[in-house]
């Protein structure tokens, strides 16, 4: 690939212009070139206001959907332009256009590949971004190797960058496949917020079923999702709730699945191959015979996603609901409902899409939005589209509500509404036996209403209705009869002739009447209805031959010569099936049995029915077919995985660089907010648990072990104080993780003991997040407890005696810590890169005077070098500035891993990477000044090692020498 | 995931189109505008509707179609909320989202969604990081901008994408530090006949405007946090103090947002601040109806109801009214049949009334519905569900801020059955 990008490179400004000329796209271009004669000229001139004049108008004619592509060499030749915005004009119509001209596209690769390598991170990240939008094979290769690069890179944003650009490549050339998933594993592993959303999203596009690849980062997942970008959190439960599906046991295998009748009553309806599952899971349960006991990491992810049903966004709101329905036990997918109806307050939009999962919902779990039903009601101002998705709700959650609205309903204006609202009565009708007769008497007082649509509709469904229980509803079906005089909707009359015939019996003088009415109207009837005409001639000839023997004559007679084949086929069909003649067959005999056979009742069913083996919320869902790319939600398995699966190992901490997490992992202006501990903020705390539940909190705790790293164990110790305090402050079921990789173990020291404080004990450590209010800073926090029997109050810092340029940035004050409190805080002290001690006066009700001194280690901060990069600066801090120590390591820690983590212990620095295995280089800045520091440390035969520090700063280089000594040999 | 973007206008031309990977046509629109012409309103097309290779998922906002579409499996609510989003930026950005707005500024639309979507995956749509990649069109800095043919687009780099708060760009200074917050609330509600409600809720939202230099971090807390049971936050607020604390904590993203939006839905807890007094009827075989409407105040603790509007749809048969309003204006569409009265302050001295005669097609039937009437009202300086802010505290930085709340309630759905 390398030599690939060389070729590029070389093409120079001058060789452009020839490609230019003999390229064969020119004939098209020489001979359009005299439309945009002016924008070309504005383009090569040398004003960057006139290039930008002529890019707007560009871009506005792709806007407008007008073919701007023969000015493709006139703009390339602008992608180096210094004019930030003509630069991005440049690309958004390079982008647009590179796949048609290809070869003239690659003159701007190299400028790109510049860019990629450029110091400033937004730049690699939008050179990255530009470069695997252009969608030309031929450079596969290149963009391949700056997606391996970018995602190692040191900056999230870059990362995110490259994860964007797997599916861009995937798309380009499948044939990368394997490769690619190589870079989605490591990418996967990456700890921050930002690039979670964007590498899951990479996963689902590219390999959604290496499920293998989601175990050990699922708990990870699982505790950044409430920081992820919305957008990112929307496709990372997606994708976890098909997980769960593979990995846990379903919560409601042991309720045997009797509460989860359908709706739609009895159990006849379900789906043959569902019960067959059920009964086998059910098999399973009961030769188990255990009881279920959800595991750590199917809790986690339930309890992780619940805060997210508040979000405003709507689409992350409808995917924790599925990720509810799908998985959680019956007794908790209630919490959804109060989620689902408030986004029926959005735009009609996401209302036509919710209603249509909550229907799919209510199919499956009846009760649940009874409390909710009054959302459901329709307005006179939805859409019909709405009101139509509402009926179904409504009418699928409860029959009760309607007994008290649809009145109203049908009163409704909208016809379409109207029709959906009685076909819903209908379905609920069936469906549940007591309200059948209540439906029923309603239906049948909708025949007198005034409007045709109203009435048609009703006969419909009452006909429906009818065929279930006939002989009770004899009246009805005279009333029916009677309105054969004046509905002219064809349906309706077809069906009220269908009633009459199918239960001539019931209604025997009637029936012969209505026969002499229609054979009078026959010839103006619609086809359905003459069909119908036929067929009641037909049974009554069977029924009753004396009475409408001649009337069945005369029908068939016109028949035979209807304008419609079909009539007159069954016109013939039935003669010869009922009109005993010599010839006719041995049907003729079956003839009663084939016409007033019982027939099946319908069975209603609701539109939503078989929608529910799509997964809740996708687009093959709402469309009830399988859409391009639809991962199939998994069955839950019969036994569970091994949960091993997931554990974490101990990872180095080479990556010093991640972000802090805000939401609930707490940032540090958080900290200083809340007065009371607050979590994870003290330290990045792994185990802050559910402490509401003590049942859970154990068992979380458990189940983030896993995914601790070695140091935050030894941490342990360090932390009982705060996590005691974490306990009694902590309400929020949100287990924490950190997101920052600490590079060492933070180590606490006193500042008042509690004897000197009377009661009042302050320690101190040296947090290493960068402090936000004054980057300068060192962050110092601060836990204060108070032992005495009194309140402390009015608890605040007064600076005094400072050295000439120590500045402090005070926590605000405490006001009240209540007798066997304790509360944190955190400071920021601009030690001037000095380890003088920093001399403050802590004020409440007494005055006490205390001294922060730093190690120097503290006094800077980690800072990302590349090996190159780090020999350069090297190079210029020789001499003076370099200090050697030689040293023997003790044998247990003469192993690379050990090394890494005493110096970052020691010093908060982070480590460059390097080509040789017996070398660690570590870099880092000094807070105040920017100084850089550098340290290396290379080991010999038998422990020997050296020791390098080169710091422009003398003193500060000769005491981190001796601290990092004392932290290898000790 | 989102392929390409189309935006229709209310005439059915394509005005803008806009490709994240392969182009797409645009003849895929065809089956857009079939799906448009089946449905009988314009907000009646399908939100969703497939098409051989694609699918097209559409909004309507300000009477524009925007149509994305999509070729693979995504959650069309995905789809949804982005696109209400995009409309969202283009309101913020000029003001308006109409079609002269966007084609005026095309080009800023073009850089704004090629920031809003890589690959049509949402890169940045937190309005804050946009402006400062994209600054927003002013009059002045338009004139500026062809004078010294400088730019709009940002030139330094963003650094908010980067920062633990992606919503709050860096930097931010300002010599007059304030922070308003508007609590305004919606009641919705059906009112039946006899004047009982059939059902109420308020939808609230908490809008901010802040602008605070540097990196405040705000708390806000309520007298009553009680009623706040069902919320949503904008990303910025923190979960886990609101269900420990009920207190809302939270660095605000820089300007305008919405902090949160609450609904109260218990309906003993909504009070109905207007009644209305109403006769309409419609005798079998006359062609004229009577129209008898009154106005007037309840539960709205003595605050004035202000900037009244009475609309209602008028049955088909009706030709036209002839009424007489004791105060404001009425008009009456023979057209569409929308009767609309604007009746302005409500005094409670002297009820507003409107009355009179509406003319029936000769020989039509009685119309077998009473029209429903729609209210829309104000109330300035009162959340009708007695919702308060209690306090705002910044911690973080040193400045005493300026801050204020405004309370206002409105009328949203407010419809009474007749």
């Amino acid at each position: 690939c390398s030599s690939s990008s060389c070729v590029f490179r070389e093409v120079s400004e001058e060789q452009r212009c020839d490609i230019v000329a003999s390229s064969t796209v020119n004939s098209f271009w020489m001979f359009s070139s005299c439309r945009h004669d002016d924008l070309k000229e504005m383009l090569d001139s040398n004003k960057d206001s006139l290039k930008l004049e002529a890019m707007k108008r560009i871009v506005a004619m792709i806007a407008r959907g007008k073919n701007a592509s023969d000015l493709f060499p006139a703009v390339v030749k602008n992608v180096a332009c210094k004019n930030i915005e003509v630069k991005k004009l440049v690309y958004v119509y390079l982008v647009r256009y590179a796949e048609e001209q290809q070869d003239l596209a690659l003159l701007s690769i190299s400028t790109f590949q510049r860019g990629l390598k450029d110091p400033n991170q937004l730049i690699r990240a939008s050179a990255l971004r530009v470069l695997s939008s252009i969608r030309v094979t031929i450079i596969v290769p290149i963009m391949m190797l700056a997606i391996k690069e970018a995602a190692s890179d040191m900056s999230p944003y870059v990362r995110k960058t490259a994860a964007h650009a797997i599916p861009k490549l995937y798309s380009l050339d499948p044939e990368q496949k394997d490769q690619l998933i190589e870079v989605i594993e490591k990418l996967l592993a990456d700890k921050t917020t930002l690039v979670a959303g964007s590498v899951v999203m990479a996963f689902e596009e590219v390999c959604p079923e290496r499920i293998d690849l989601i175990h050990k980062n699922y708990r990870k997942l699982c505790n950044l999702l409430i920081d992820v970008e919305e957008w990112g959190q929307v496709v990372i439960i997606n994708m976890l709730t098909r997980y769960a599906r593979t990995q846990f046991l379903n919560p409601n295998l042991n309720d045997g699945g009797s509460g989860d009748k359908t709706f739609y009553g009895s159990d006849e309806d379900e789906d043959d191959d569902e019960k067959e599952n059920k009964e086998k899971a059910e098999a399973a349960a009961l030769a188990k015979r255990k009881p279920y006991v959800m595991d750590p990491d199917h809790r986690l992810l339930l309890r992780n996603t619940k805060p997210l049903l508040q979000s405003r966004n709507a689409a992350v709101v409808m995917a924790v609901a599925q990720l509810y329905f799908h998985l959680a036990p019956k007794a908790e997918v209630g919490v959804i409902a109060k989620a689902l109806v408030r986004l029926l307050r959005s735009h009609s939009e996401v209302q036509f899409v919710v209603l249509q999962n909550v229907a799919t919902m209510t199919i499956r779990r009846r009760g649940m939005f009874e409390p909710y039903l009054k959302s459901f009601y329709i307005r006179s101002t939805d859409p019909t589209l709405i009101k139509i998705l509402k009926g179904n709700g409504v009418l699928g959650v409860t029959i009760w509500c309607l007994l008290l609205s649809w009145q109203t309903y049908i009163k409704s204006m909208d016809k379409d509404f109207v029709a959906a609202t009685i076909q819903a009565i209908g379905r609920c009708a069936t469906n549940i036996g007591e309200v059948r007769d209540t439906c029923l008497n309603g239906l049948v007082q909708l025949l007198s209403n005034r409007d045709e649509l109203v009435v048609a509709e009703s006969v419909v469904v009452i006909k429906k209705l009818l065929q279930m229980q006939p002989e009770k509803h004899s009246d009805i079906i005279k009333h029916m009869a009677k309105l054969t005089d004046n509905i002219q909707v064809p349906m309706a009359r077809a069906s009220i002739l269908w009633l009459i015939g199918e239960y001539c019996e019931h209604v025997p003088k009637i029936a012969p009447d209505v026969l002499r009415k229609m054979a009078k109207s026959f010839t103006y009837e619609e086809d359905i209805v003459k069909l119908q005409i036929l067929n009641l001639a037909a049974k009554l000839y069977l029924t009753n031959s004396k009475q409408t023997k001649l009337l069945t004559q005369y029908v068939l007679n016109l028949a035979k010569y209807d304008q419609n084949y079909d009539i007159r086929d069954r016109a013939r069909f039935i003669r010869q099936l009922i009109v005993p003649t010599e010839k006719s067959g041995a049907l003729s005999k079956y003839a009663k049995k084939l016409f007033l056979a019982l027939k099946p009742a319908p069975v209603l069913e609701s539109p939503f029915k078989d929608r529910d083996h799509f997964q809740l919320g996708s687009l093959s869902h709402l469309l009830n077919a399988k859409a391009g790319g639809y991962q199939e939600l998994p069955d839950w398995p019969e036994a569970a995985p091994d949960p091993s699966v997931r554990n974490v190992e101990v990872k180095e901490s080479v990556r010093a660089v991640g972000t802090v997490t805000y939401r609930d992992t707490g940032a540090l202006c958080a900290l200083q907010a809340s007065q009371k501990v607050d979590g994870a903020q003290v330290a990045p705390a792994p185990d802050a648990s559910d402490s509401e539940q003590s049942r859970s909190s154990s068992e979380s705790e458990e189940s983030d072990e896993g995914s601790e790293s070695e140091e935050e164990k030894e941490n342990k110790n360090k932390k009982k104080v705060v996590k005691k305090a974490v306990k009694e402050s902590e309400r929020c079921r949100i287990s924490l993780l950190p997101t920052i990789t600490p590079s060492g173990t933070l180590k606490s020291y006193e500042l008042l003991h509690r004897i000197t404080g009377e009661g009042l004990s302050v320690e101190y450590c040296f947090g290493r997040q960068p402090f936000s209010p004054d980057a300068n800073m060192v962050a110092v926090q601060l836990q204060f407890t108070n032992n005495s029997t009194s309140e402390t109050k009015n608890l605040h810092m007064k600076d005094v005696k400072l050295q000439s340029g120590m500045r402090v940035k005070e926590f605000p004050e405490i006001e009240l810590l209540p007798a066997g409190d304790t509360a944190s805080a955190v400071m920021g002290i601009d030690f001037c890169d000095s380890t003088q001690a920093a001399n403050l006066q802590l004020t409440s009700t007494r005055k006490f005077f205390v001294s922060i001194q730093p190690p120097v280690g503290e006094l800077m901060r980690p800072v990302f070098l590349t090996e190159n990069e780090f020999k350069r600066e090297q190079g210029q801090l020789m001499g003076m500035n370099e200090l050697t120590e030689k040293l023997i390591l003790d044998a247990k820690y003469r192993n690379e891993h050990a090394i890494v983590q005493r110096v970052t212990t020691a010093a908060h620095l982070s480590r460059v990477p390097c080509g040789s295995d017996n070398e660690c280089r570590f870099a880092g800045r000094t807070v105040t000044s920017g100084s850089l520091v550098l340290v290396t440390v290379a080991t010999g035969e038998e422990g020997v090692a050296q020791l390098t520090v080169n710091c422009e700063k003398m003193v500060i280089g000769t005491m981190l020498v001796k601290d990092i000594l004392l932290a290898l040999t000790q | 995931m989102i392929h390409s973007l189309f935006l229709i206008n209310a005439s059915g031309d394509i005005f803008l189109e806009k490709h994240w990977k392969s182009v797409v046509s645009r003849s895929v629109c065809d089956y857009f505008f079939e799906a448009q012409e089946r449905a009988t309103e314009p907000e009646n097309v399908p939100p969703v509707i497939p098409t051989p290779h694609h699918y097209l998922i559409s909004v309507l906002r300000h009477r524009i179609y925007f149509v994305a579409v999509i070729q693979s499996e995504v959650p069309p609510l995905f789809v949804i909320e982005f696109l209400h989003r995009v409309v969202d930026t283009f309101q913020d950005y000029f003001g308006v989202c109409t079609e002269a707005a966007i084609k005026d500024n095309v080009v800023v639309v073009y850089e704004l969604l090629e920031e809003m979507l890589d690959n049509g995956f949402p890169l940045a749509t937190e309005s804050n990081i946009l402006k400062e990649l994209i600054k927003p069109p002013t009059i002045l800095r338009t004139m500026v901008n062809t004078i010294t043919g400088s730019t709009n687009v940002g030139e330094q780099l963003p650094t908010g994408q980067l920062s633990v708060v992606p919503w709050r760009r860096t930097g931010v200074k300002y010599t007059n530090n304030e922070a308003y917050f508007d609590v305004v609330e919606e009641i919705d509600a059906i009112i039946d006949k006899s004047g009982s409600t059939i059902t109420a809720e308020i939808q609230g939202v908490i809008d901010a405007c802040v602008k605070l230099t540097g990196m405040p971090d705000l708390t806000l807390s309520f007298m009553n946090p009680r009623l706040l049971d069902d919320v949503s936050f904008h990303p910025c607020v923190r979960f886990k103090r609101w269900e420990a604390e009920r207190i809302l904590s939270f660095i605000p993203p820089d300007g305008n947002f919405r902090l949160l939006s609450y609904h109260v839905s218990s309906q003993n807890l909504v009070a109905i601040p207007v009644y209305v007094k109403h006769n309409i009827t419609f005798r079998e075989g006359s062609s004229q109806g009577r129209f008898d409407l009154t106005l007037g105040p309840k539960q709205t603790m003595g605050k004035a109801v202000e900037s009244v509007l009475v609309s209602s749809q008028l049955p088909r048969g009706v030709l036209n009214a002839n009424l007489n309003p004791s105060q404001g204006a009425y008009t009456f569409d023979p057209v569409t049949k929308l009767l609309t009265w604007d009746v302005g302050k409500i005094n409670p001295q002297k009820l507003p009334n409107l009355k009179g005669t509406m003319n029936l097609q000769a020989g039509a039937s009685k119309p077998d519905e009473n029209p429903t009437i729609n209210i829309q009202f104000k109330i300035q300086q009162m959340a009708i569900s007695g919702l308060k802010v209690n306090r705002l505290d910044m911690y973080g930085e040193k400045y005493k801020p300026f801050k204020g709340i405004k309370y206002m309630t409105k009328a949203g759905k407010f419809q009474v059955r007749t």
